[in-house]
């Protein structure tokens, strides 16, 4: 198979040709929101940094961090570097912690978020001529919108189907033949148990690739998914802070790691305490800067996802570094007596149980002044038994899994199918229930 | 000589042993004989019925986990020492029972004694060849 790239020059170039474009535009971008951006000339005149400072690629690291905090400080506009007239489109996310993020784009910004998701469409396979099915939830979130006007650039068919009604989904999958699926991944999961329930075959589809983000999950619910729906299932990564989805994305040829489009957004890793860059291949916090973003740019924003860059080859011949899929978040990391739990690590060891489901939620609790940690597990027919001796060994079996693979011990309890809530979007694994 | 059972899987919540049973009944499907088996978080409803895959799919429908197993129904006259006698036969022949309930049909003459046996094929042999009655569903709902 040979690959497609979208734009194969920049995508395929030579890393000291790509570190030359992203010094010009890096001095390029401090300059300007020194010059426009009252609360980036504030930070970088306490650290005392000036735009020409700034003349190697390791110079960002006299620039100051962005955080989450900066774009609520400034909020809604605060940080856009354009007149509002000047901004065609606002997003934001959706404020479960707090005010929400208000993110902005010119025109310009949405031309090249569209680039860069049809780059993305590109290294899942996806071409003009095929129908892409979009389940990203269209709104304020920016997976939707981004996803259909990548779909558009790339000159493929968008059916703009949004997220929810699950049953017609599945009718306009078979009816129109929807070759390509963007969803969260527990979505596909809840489109696989739909299809069973209304007993419609999979192979029957024309789905040949998943486009699958804006949640984490593991190796094993990958293979979940390719083998309930019959499609090769890739990973795409975005943020709405840097554009939305399309910051980076796996190729089909990748064994693994998604393509960071770096002559727009530069990645670097550091030591989330410390804030240190760390060497390459480490893992650590991700951290990235807008390169070339008008109404909206960032400089080092914290992203509390953790991951590692990888210089390898790749075997589809693009020179993009790759990034490991995200393992989790500096944030929704739980201790649990002490031992750092990411709900990820959980869901690998269920996958790894022979007829288990991805169904399932954490609850964490405070009993005293010990945390307790309840892994709960719907029984499907796959591991249903008459017999109480043979649940007690598969919930005795999940929690000595789990004591091994993440050291902590937990109780297992067994629930009724479709008692954990299905997502239309993202799934809510982890229920915290400390008061701390 | 097996007899058909539906199992289903419980949460300890109140009111599910209702609603199961109003599915059923709403099906118009009778209950012939039933178990509860529990732990502390959940608990397994076994039952016997007249119209296993009805009541199975009504259950499934309704978002149940439902299974289907075979047991063993053993006829026994309704006398004092009847079940101790079928179980030294069972010792005897040297068979793993994984769980029984038993229930008295309607004349009042004879219990039903439903076993699930470890291995169902050697329980077969060694009842019959000790010359108990097994029934089959059939004859399970016609009593």
């Amino acid at each position: 198979m040979t690959t497609r790239y979208w734009e194969e020059e920049i995508e395929t170039l030579p890393r000291v040709g790509l570190e030359s474009i992203q010094l010009l535009r890096l001095k390029r971008l401090v300059a300007r929101v020194y010059e426009k951006v009252k609360p980036y000339r504030e930070k970088m005149d306490a650290a005392g940094v000036k735009p020409e400072d700034i003349n190697s690629l390791a110079d960002l690291q006299k620039l100051p961090f962005t955080y989450k905090d900066d774009l609520r400080d400034n909020y809604p506009f605060g940080l856009f570097t354009v007149p509002l007239d000047e901004v065609v489109r606002v997003h934001a996310s959706s404020g479960t912690t707090g005010k929400s993020t208000v993110v902005g784009y010119t025109e310009a910004d949405i031309k090249l978020w569209s680039s860069v998701m049809a780059r993305a469409l590109c290294c899942a396979g996806a071409h003009s001529g095929d129908i892409v099915h979009n389940a990203y939830g269209y709104g304020l979130f920016t997976g939707g919108l981004g996803a259909h006007y990548g779909a558009e650039r790339l000159g493929a068919t968008v059916i703009p189907v949004s997220g929810g009604n699950t049953k017609r989904q599945i009718n306009i999958m078979r009816d129109f033949g929807s070759t390509v699926l963007m969803s969260t991944p527990s979505y596909a999961l809840n489109l696989a148990d739909a299809m069973g329930e209304m007993e419609v075959d999979p192979q029957s589809l024309s789905l040949r690739v998943g486009i699958f983000g804006a949640e984490p999950w593991s190796e094993n619910m990958r293979e979940e998914v390719e083998r309930k729906l019959n499609l090769k299932a890739v990973d795409i990564y975005g943020l709405s802070e840097i554009i939305g989805p399309g910051v980076s994305m796996e190729c089909v040829a990748s064994s693994g790691g998604m393509h960071i489009f770096e002559d727009h957004f530069l990645p670097e890793i550091i030591d989330p305490q410390t804030g240190e860059v760390l060497p390459p291949g480490e893992k650590g916090e991700l951290v990235f800067t807008t390169l070339t973003k008008e109404a909206f740019p960032l400089i080092r924003y914290r992203t509390k996802d953790i991951s590692r860059l990888m210089y390898e080859t790749c075997a589809c011949g693009r020179t993009l570094v790759r990034m490991e899929k995200v393992t989790g978040r500096t944030d929704d990391m739980l201790i649990i007596r002490g031992v750092n739990v990411f709900p990820s690590q959980v869901e690998h060891v269920l996958m790894g149980i022979d007829g288990v489901e991805p169904h399932y939620q954490i609850v964490v609790e405070r009993e005293g002044n010990l945390d307790t940690m309840q892994v709960q597990v719907e029984v499907s027919e796959n591991i249903f038994s008459d017999e109480i001796r043979v649940l007690e060994n598969l919930a005795n079996k999940i929690k000595a899994d789990i004591k091994d693979y993440l050291g902590v011990t937990c109780s297992v309890k067994l629930v009724e199918p479709k008692t954990i809530q299905r997502s239309e979007g993202k799934a809510q694994r982890v229920f915290d229930r400390r008061k701390m | 000589m097996r007899v058909e059972q539906i199992a289903v899987f419980l949460e300890n919540k109140s009111g599910r042993l209702a609603e199961i049973t109003s599915i059923i009944a709403e099906e118009g499907v009778n209950i012939r004989a039933l178990s509860v088996a529990d732990t502390a978080d959940f608990g397994i409803l076994r039952l016997i019925v007249d119209n296993v895959d009805k009541a199975q799919n009504a259950l499934k429908e309704k978002g149940f986990t439902v299974g289907k197993t075979n047991v063993l129904a053993v006829e026994v006259s309704d006398k004092v020492g009847g079940l101790a006698k079928v179980l030294r036969s069972i010792e005897g022949a040297g068979l793993n029972v994984e769980y029984m309930y038993a229930f008295v049909n309607k004349s009042g003459e004879n219990a039903v004694l439903i076993f699930r046996f470890e291995d169902m094929d050697k329980a077969i042999d060694s009842l019959m060849a000790e010359g108990y009655t097994l029934l089959t569903g059939e004859q399970i709902c016609s009593l």
